[in-house]
């Protein structure tokens, strides 16, 4: 069966919901009992119409939830409660959900499992499985989600900023479980793009396909992070490349720029490169120019100084991290590998040990751990 | 998000405040150290933190391989082991800075009189997946 397809009809399932008078949280809850229905039993025999199916399923569990929540309130307070008729906007309701999953008033953890769960249509189970925890913790992270969200109105109008930041969450920080979060972040901000004309929403989506392209050629067959100047190029997914350059040429003519754009900008000049060596170092530095007015991140200004250090050398490299806070996550990577390329190597590799001590992750560290290695072998010839 | 393991030591913690051995409480203020972290366990799960718990028995074994086609050599306990590691719990948080406000709340546990322990509690982050976008 077609689970993407599955996934790709729960907002506007949910939406019918919600229109219908359903408040958001109880909605939710009925479209996701369908979507675990369908998952069950559309293997053994498909509906002929797939989002007719959802909504008639779903409506049922949310009037069989109401009826049970109405007899109980009978029961507790003996008083009739008719429900209230619901508002029907008229504005893009799969955007208004969006802008509603991402609100600001959520944290970005809990913004990240309900859009995964009420845009994505990705199962309690799914989310839980790609973030590493219970599930019964990450359903509970999802009701308290709602519960934060239960006042919000429907129909006003969001932030395209907040959104774009949980998507790139889901994007950038995923473990590698059986949902694909990586594609499932694209698809949601293909489906995004699809619904609001913003130069940055095309910015991000064209910086999720160029990174996206890269990635068979990212990870080694033992598991293992290939550094951009060692990556197989060929093994680069050109169509998507193509894809993601276009998108960018034309958010970038609307002269609004962005930090996704900015961004998409430095990824799209080293996939124009044929090689790590024809890389264009000077115009991916004016880019991390660029990205420093835009956010004035330490992170940024870390990755300029290796920009710098490839565009007019490892000491003009050198120079600009002196400027920067030594904490910095990565700080001693970066002055690791611009001190091997300045000839130092005893430096670098005291250097690539302490990065390697620091790293946030594992496929990092084991890289940097063979960094400081090979040095270390090098310099005992 | 991010995952932390709260760990909690028999061995090896510098002291804490309120330091009397379990063994030397009464069995109420036993009881109500145990509901304590049963309790907190469950609020975490409430709140969307809760990945998991677990106690350790203090006595284990040194196991190390012995060379191909001989059984594994086995030593200890050693009851000089500096470091002893009684349980743990792991959470997965927005911040570094929640993280470290509930191994204080889990430290605040009621040990003899009643009291909070004060217990030195270790926070450790986990090595995450490598993020996508680096450069």
């Amino acid at each position: 069966m077609d689970e993407v397809l599955l996934r790709s009809l729960t907002p506007s399932v949910l939406t019918v919901l919600v229109r219908r008078g359903a408040d958001f949280a109880a909605a939710e809850d009925a479209v996701q009992e369908a979507l675990v229905e369908a998952l069950r039993t559309w293997p053994a025999g498909p509906p002929r119409d797939a989002k007719g199916w959802l909504v008639t399923v779903a409506w049922r569990k949310f009037l069989d939830q109401a009826r049970a929540d109405a007899a109980r309130r009978r029961r507790e307070d003996r008083v009739e409660e008719e429900p209230a008729p619901g508002p029907v906007p008229a504005v893009d309701d799969t955007l208004q959900l969006y802008f509603l999953c991402a609100h600001p008033s959520l944290t970005p953890g809990s913004a990240v499992a309900l859009t995964l769960r009420a845009v994505g249509g990705l199962t309690t189970r799914q989310i839980a499985q790609a973030y590493l925890v219970p599930e019964a913790t990450m359903a509970q992270r999802i009701s308290r989600a709602k519960r934060t969200v239960a006042g919000v109105p429907f129909d006003r109008p969001g932030d395209v900023a907040t959104v774009l930041r949980v998507l790139y969450l889901v994007f950038n920080e995923g473990y590698c479980g059986d949902v694909d979060l990586a594609a499932e972040a694209i698809r949601l901000t293909r489906q995004l793009a699809a619904r609001i004309d913003h130069p940055e929403v095309a910015g991000l989506l064209a910086l999720m396909l160029l990174h996206h392209a890269r990635r068979a050629a990212r990870i080694a067959p033992d598991g293992s992070l290939v550094p951009l100047a060692e990556q197989d190029r060929d093994r680069w997914d050109t169509a998507l490349i193509a894809e993601g350059v276009g998108i960018l040429r034309a958010a970038l003519a609307h002269d609004r720029l962005g930090e996704f754009q900015a961004q998409a900008a430095i990824a799209a000049l080293h996939a124009d490169a044929p090689t790590a060596e024809e890389t264009d170092w000077p115009q991916i530095v004016e880019w991390y120019d660029e990205l420093t007015r835009l956010t004035d991140s330490p992170i940024v200004r870390l990755n300029r100084a290796v920009a710098v250090g490839q565009a007019h050398g490892p000491r003009a490299g050198l120079a600009a991290l002196t400027a920067l806070d030594a904490s910095l996550p990565r700080h001693a990577a970066v002055a690791a590998y611009l001190h091997e390329r300045d000839g130092d190597l005893a430096t670098a590799a005291r250097l690539y040990a302490e990065a390697a001590r620091k790293a946030p992750n594992l496929a990092e560290r084991d890289h940097l751990t063979r960094q400081a290695a090979r040095l270390n072998t090098r310099r005992r010839l | 998000m991010a995952k932390y393991l709260l760990l909690k030591h028999y061995r090896g913690a510098p002291a804490p405040v309120n330091d009397v051995p379990m063994d030397q409480w009464s069995p109420q203020e036993v009881s109500a150290h145990v509901q304590y972290m049963n309790d907190f366990a469950a609020r975490l799960e409430k709140t969307g933190e809760f990945v998991d718990g677990q106690a350790l028995a203090p006595e284990g074994a040194w196991v190390r391989y012995d060379g191909e086609g001989r059984p594994p050599v086995t030593d200890g306990p050693f009851a000089e082991t500096k470091d002893l590691i009684a349980g743990w719990m792991i959470i997965d948080v927005d911040s570094y800075e929640r993280a470290v406000e509930l191994a204080g709340e889990l430290s605040a546990a009621p040990g003899a009189g009643g009291r909070p322990i004060h217990e030195w509690l270790e926070v450790r982050p986990f090595l995450a997946a490598p993020p996508t976008i680096t450069e």
